[in-house]
């Protein structure tokens, strides 16, 4: 029976151990003085103890080198800890540079994943086993948190905005997925299962069904909504050519400059007029209701894929300045 | 205890009726009424408490159903920390005992006083409204957009009735502090002041500074909400993070209104029960003020997963684990306070050291929460509820009820039974650890908070916990129970039961007399001055 309450979560990913290291690091410094008081206080309530009530304490007020002494030790005890969960907290909110991509989307009451290769899923989560995996992720209506408690990842999804967890699952098996962050009704019935597979296992998964992958839906979307009449890859059309943007700088109107990165595509795509490229006439119309959360996506995941053409962002730039 | 008679005339029966009360200018009166409403709003919200703890233990969401559960934990916090927490200690103790403690007749503004105390019950009346016609299913944080856009539920009255008992908070801090500046008897200078009224002090400042800015968060919620304003939503340009931000600019603060009094109280109580002066009296008075205006620059700390710079989180960790000092520096302080007093183990002291361990809890786990890289896995966990909970129950309730126990024979002229009161501190201490303690180990676990359903292998803990909860059901009851019955039969008390120093013990009478003291008090000695009375060493 005791078995089966677990009293500790499971590690599952190469973040974990860390987390927990610090955890217990933590937990001894603080046992450590939580100890000391309560020994002290039980200790001195017994041994100073006066039943008559009549009698006065020792004429003590205070002293300066001691009350120094604990507000200068527990200061420096605390910058250690706060040192070493900083520099946790970075491994955890930085990706390493090859991820497996992954996007999602939460709204009440699920979430959906949508991978690269075009397999989409709801409330469930594969990963393969080993590799560095990143999933992007906003909100369709209020408030939401993905949290995989055996990675010992969590980040809110808020609409409007991405955000992004990564990890590297060490530990094949089946984990908990939880929204965090409460969202009405049923906000604990907003869970689901991450299952993390052999690399083998994962490839056959992923190939199993699932139609177009993310880059050709992106791409249909991008005919479709007539995004080609402007962005031109040559950069001849009305808008800037997008071809081997993502990842670079991009200097707008107001002369400052921005990473294009999925955050500022998805908002160049739904609210273009909020900051305009440098050179260009407000033409582009905002997308906003014509294309859901994942057909964004999808789109951003077209543009990273379009290879940098050579020296067409000069040509852009000479050309638009020309006008 | 010499005088055993009542004095012929004193401030609970020199006027009768409910019209002298309803009408009262009378700072102890106040304190009183205030008193009687917070007892309500108490018993509420440890009712809405009692019905989430009854879910939860199954797994299972049987008992209730969902909206009716998201309602039931909202319910409790607004409850707990609109119209408990925040007034408890500043608005019962500190109307009664404060004017008292520096020799005042009454405080500033008499007619602002007894006007606070209408506005809070008509805030409390509005939240009872909003309850009585369907609930509300925000939570007490009210994120936007949620509460905005997507809730079906009473915000707006809701909202409305937390609006309005912020002016209360805003006009009794304003109240005492012009009290404090202006109204100390002669010889009573700052540093003669007992450290309870430099802990109101301090926490008059947050409440005065503080409390316009969640009044304006919540009006902009309500904007939004009725009028389509964009400003939390995004889909109508707004930034719903922008909410959390303001919110917390205040709630956090607001921790320190509900915690810094308290500890003024803890630290009168150690003093009076160890027969000694409260160690190092500077550094605890100058504690409240650090942690008063330090408390106003950690609010992002409960943004840490929210989408905020990593940069910014790093410094918002930094003066999390830097506010933490002062009260660590307190603790410390207290402890040093018992060696070689003569300790006096009488009801409020056991209150105290109940107080202690449950803070203490408090405080340390709140290092793990400042630690970003353990706040990532933690945030929104049970492990914040358990956090909050030995802070705001096991500090901040707990300081209260060793504070009211301290000054009950004041307040009412009687004594209660010291045995039902110890008995009742050991039943609440017992029963807190085991109500939240397991929540520690839950949050670690990864159980999300404000979930109805949950994972089966949650089940055990979850069960504890409610168990945990019948247990401090129990104390406090008790504790009503005594303190109710000493109305009738406790004791004669005395003008100083407690053979302490201070001017509500020894200048006035026990209940005081209706303006206090028949002679304006004059200082001439620090707040402690135990060794000075001319009692045996121990
Ligand atoms: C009517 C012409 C037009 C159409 C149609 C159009 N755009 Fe644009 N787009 C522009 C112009 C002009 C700019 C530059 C000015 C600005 O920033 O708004 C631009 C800017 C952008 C940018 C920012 C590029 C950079 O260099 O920073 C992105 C990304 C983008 N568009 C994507 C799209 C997508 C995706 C679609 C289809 C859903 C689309 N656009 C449809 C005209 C258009
Ligand atoms: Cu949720
Ligand atoms: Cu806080």
């Amino acid at each position: 029976m005791l078995e089966s309450i677990p009293l500790f979560p499971e590690q599952a990913s190469s973040l974990a151990p860390e987390v927990d290291n610090l955890y217990f690091f933590v937990l001894a410094i603080t046992g450590f003085f939580a100890l000391l008081v309560a020994v002290l206080v039980v200790i001195f309530a017994i041994k100073y103890r006066d039943r008559t009530g009549n009698r006065v304490g020792a004429p003590i007020t205070g002293s300066i080198p001691l009350e120094l002494g604990w507000s200068i030790i527990p200061f420096f005890v605390s910058m250690a800890i706060f040192v070493w969960a900083t520099v946790v907290f970075f491994h955890i909110v930085r990706p390493p540079d090859q991820t497996l991509e992954i996007y999602s989307t939460g709204k009440r009451w699920m979430w959906r994943f949508q991978h690269i290769d075009g397999q989409s899923e709801i409330n469930e989560l594969h990963v393969p086993l080993g590799r560095p995996v990143k999933v992007t992720f906003t909100s369709e209506d209020v408030l939401h948190s993905l949290y995989v408690p055996a990675f010992r990842v969590k980040a809110d999804a808020i609409p409007g905005r991405y955000s992004s967890i990564w990890f590297t699952p060490t530990k094949t098996g089946q984990y908990h997925l939880f929204c965090a962050e409460y969202c009405g009704t049923k906000h604990s019935g907003m869970i689901g299962s991450v299952y993390v597979m052999d690399p083998d296992e994962y490839q056959a998964w992923l190939s199993g069904g699932g139609g177009l992958s993310m880059t050709a839906r992106g791409e249909q979307l991008f005919q479709q909504l007539g995004c080609v009449s402007c962005h031109l890859n040559d950069g001849s059309g009305r808008g800037p050519s997008l071809a081997g943007k993502f990842g670079t700088q991009e200097t707008l109107a107001n002369g400052e400059t921005v990473n294009v990165d999925d955050t500022y595509l998805r908002e160049s795509i739904l609210t273009p007029q909020l900051r305009l490229v440098a050179g260009y006439q407000p033409l582009m119309p905002t997308f906003q209701g014509l294309v859901n959360e994942e057909g964004v996506m999808s789109l951003i995941e077209y543009i990273k894929s379009l290879p940098a053409a050579p020296a067409t962002g000069a040509a852009t730039q000479t050309q638009a300045q020309g006008r | 205890m010499t005088t055993t008679v009542l004095p012929r005339v004193n401030y609970l029966n020199h006027e009768h009726g409910v019209a002298s009360w309803l009408l009262t200018k009378d700072h102890k009166r106040i304190g009183i009424l205030y008193l009687i409403v917070v007892a309500v709003a108490f018993f509420l919200g440890a009712i809405f408490a009692a019905g989430v703890r009854m879910e939860l233990t199954t797994p299972q969401g049987d008992l209730v159903s969902a909206d009716t559960y998201n309602k039931l934990f909202t319910a409790h916090g607004v409850m707990m920390v609109f119209f408990v927490l925040i007034p408890v200690v500043p608005a019962i103790l500190g109307n009664f005992a404060m004017p008292l403690m520096i020799g005042a007749k009454d405080v500033a503004f008499p007619k602002l006083n007894l006007l606070s105390w209408y506005v809070f019950v008509i805030g409390f009346l509005f939240t009872i409204a909003a309850l009585i016609f369907g609930g509300v299913d925000t939570g007490w944080t009210f994120y936007t957009p949620y509460s905005s856009t997507a809730s079906n539920s009473n915000v707006m009255l809701t909202g409305l009735g937390v609006f309005i008992a912020g002016f209360s908070s805003i006009l009794t801090g304003l109240n005492f502090m012009v009290t404090i500046h202006r109204m100390r008897a002669p010889g009573m200078t700052w540093f003669r002041l007992p450290l309870f009224v430099w802990a109101i002090y301090a926490t008059a400042l947050v409440q005065v500074l503080g409390t316009p800015v969640v009044a304006i968060t919540v009006l902009m919620m309500a904007l939004e909400r009725a009028l389509g304003f964009g400003i939390f939503d995004p889909r109508l340009g707004g930034d719903p993070v922008l909410f959390q931000h303001l919110f917390w600019f205040y709630s956090h603060p607001a921790v320190y209104i509900m915690i810094l009094p308290p500890m003024g109280a803890i630290s009168e109580v150690i003093a009076c029960f160890s027969r000694k002066n409260v160690f190092g009296y500077s550094f605890v008075a100058f504690s409240s003020l650090a942690i008063a205006v330090f408390g106003f620059l950690v609010w992002a700390h409960h943004l840490f997963v929210a989408g905020i710079s990593p940069y910014s989180a790093m410094v918002f960790s930094f003066l999390s684990f830097a506010v933490a000092i002062p009260s660590a520096v307190k603790t410390f302080n207290w402890t040093a306070t018992l060696y070689q007093g003569a300790i006096w183990w009488r009801a409020p002291m056991m209150w105290v050291f109940g107080f202690i361990g449950l803070f203490l809890i408090g405080g340390l786990t709140g290092l793990f929460l400042a630690s970003l890289g353990l706040d990532v896995h933690l945030h929104d966990t049970y492990f914040v509820v358990a956090h909050f909970h030995y802070i705001m129950v096991g500090g901040a309730i707990m300081g209260f009820l060793a504070g009211l126990h301290f000054w009950w024979p004041k307040m009412t002229g009687r004594m209660y039974s010291d045995g039902a009161a110890t008995l009742s501190a050991l039943l609440v201490f017992v029963g807190f650890n085991l109500t939240f303690g397991p929540q520690f180990i839950l949050g670690y676990l990864g159980m999300p908070r404000r979930y109805h359903v949950y994972p089966d292998e949650y089940q055990v803990l979850n069960v504890l916990s409610s168990a945990g909860t019948s247990i401090l059901g129990v104390g406090y009851t008790l504790t009503a129970v005594y303190l109710i019955y000493s109305l009738f039969r406790g004791e004669r008390a005395g003008a100083n039961p407690w053979l302490a120093t201070g001017l509500e013990w020894n200048n006035t009478d026990s209940p005081p007399l209706p303006h206090n003291f028949s002679d304006l008090p004059v200082v001439s000695e620090g707040a402690y001055e135990y060794s000075k009375r001319g009692m045996k060493v121990a």
